[in-house]
């Protein structure tokens, strides 16, 4: 985080979104459990927020309250997507009595 | 940048490597907890204070949660015996550094295009209030929505079957 261009707020907390995302991808693409997947999604999402908030604080109109709302319906919606997807994973394992994605390869051709 | 943003954020980056890296599930359900809190934080620093609490009320309260519980019924917390890592796991890793290396890229060429410190923006809870009962009452019932039909999906999804003969 010392490099040069970390001399204005806004650009560090990009970064720091950026890293963010890239770890988790790295979460989602690396691990075999299907529940690490999951937290690999949920923090893509968290970065994605992170960088509408901080467009939000240094844009020309914060009172007009935009990039606030984009994050908190955001926010909203991975907890529904969390839901859904923590769902489905305790769906699989009773069917398949495991969570290991190499191993759930049923529709496998 | 003040050092608090730097404790924050090593704080962040620090959480979510640990859930990355991290081989048991539960030691990484307690790693992306401290992201999330890590987020919150940074979310107080840029002086979005609604939009930390809800962060610190909806991932630290309930998504958290909701992982824990979900790793506890599939027996998660044991170990795999051939590794936590798919087989894949270096080309998921050139692909990830790729995407970092291509977002930094973008925003370390931008820096002068960017927005320099401005003002603390006045923004009120009672301002956030109005907003959503006003100009974003449409995506707020949609939200109100999703989120029922969600939980109704979320559960029938994991309800418990009949046995059926076979």
């Amino acid at each position: 985080m010392t490099s040069v261009g970390v001399s204005t707020p806004l650009a560090g907390y990009l970064l720091v979104a950026a890293m963010l995302f890239a770890i988790g991808l790295a979460g989602a693409l690396v691990r075999r459990n299907a529940i690490m997947v999951l937290i690999g999604i949920e923090l893509m999402l968290n970065a994605a927020n992170l960088n509408l908030i901080a467009f939000w604080r240094f844009g020309p109109h914060p009172e007009l309250l935009t990039g606030m709302m984009f994050a908190i319906f955001a926010i909203a919606v991975a907890a529904a997507e969390a839901a859904v997807g923590l769902g489905l994973v305790i769906a699989i394992h009773r069917h398949t009595n495991t969570t290991e994605l190499d191993k759930i390869n049923r529709m496998k051709g | 940048m003040s050092p608090i943003f730097y404790l924050l954020a090593a704080l962040t980056i620090g959480g979510g490597l640990a859930a990355v890296l991290l081989k048991y599930l539960v030691h990484a359900a307690l790693a992306t907890t401290v992201a999330f809190a890590g987020l919150a934080l940074l979310y107080l620093e840029l002086d979005a204070q609604f939009a930390g609490f809800a962060q610190i009320l909806v991932y630290i309260g309930a998504v958290a949660i909701l992982i824990v519980f979900a790793i506890l019924l599939t027996r998660g917390s044991d170990l795999p015996k051939d590794g936590v890592f798919s087989r894949t796991w270096a080309l998921g890793l050139v692909i990830a550094a790729a995407v970092f290396a291509v977002l930094g890229w973008a925003v370390l060429q931008s820096v002068r295009a960017v927005p320099q410190q401005t003002a603390v923006p006045a923004v009120t809870v009672r301002d956030i209030g109005n907003a959503l009962v006003g100009r974003y009452v449409l995506p707020l019932e949609i939200v109100a929505l999703l989120l029922t039909a969600a939980t109704i999906g979320a559960v029938i999804v994991a309800m418990h079957e009949k046995e059926r003969p076979r």
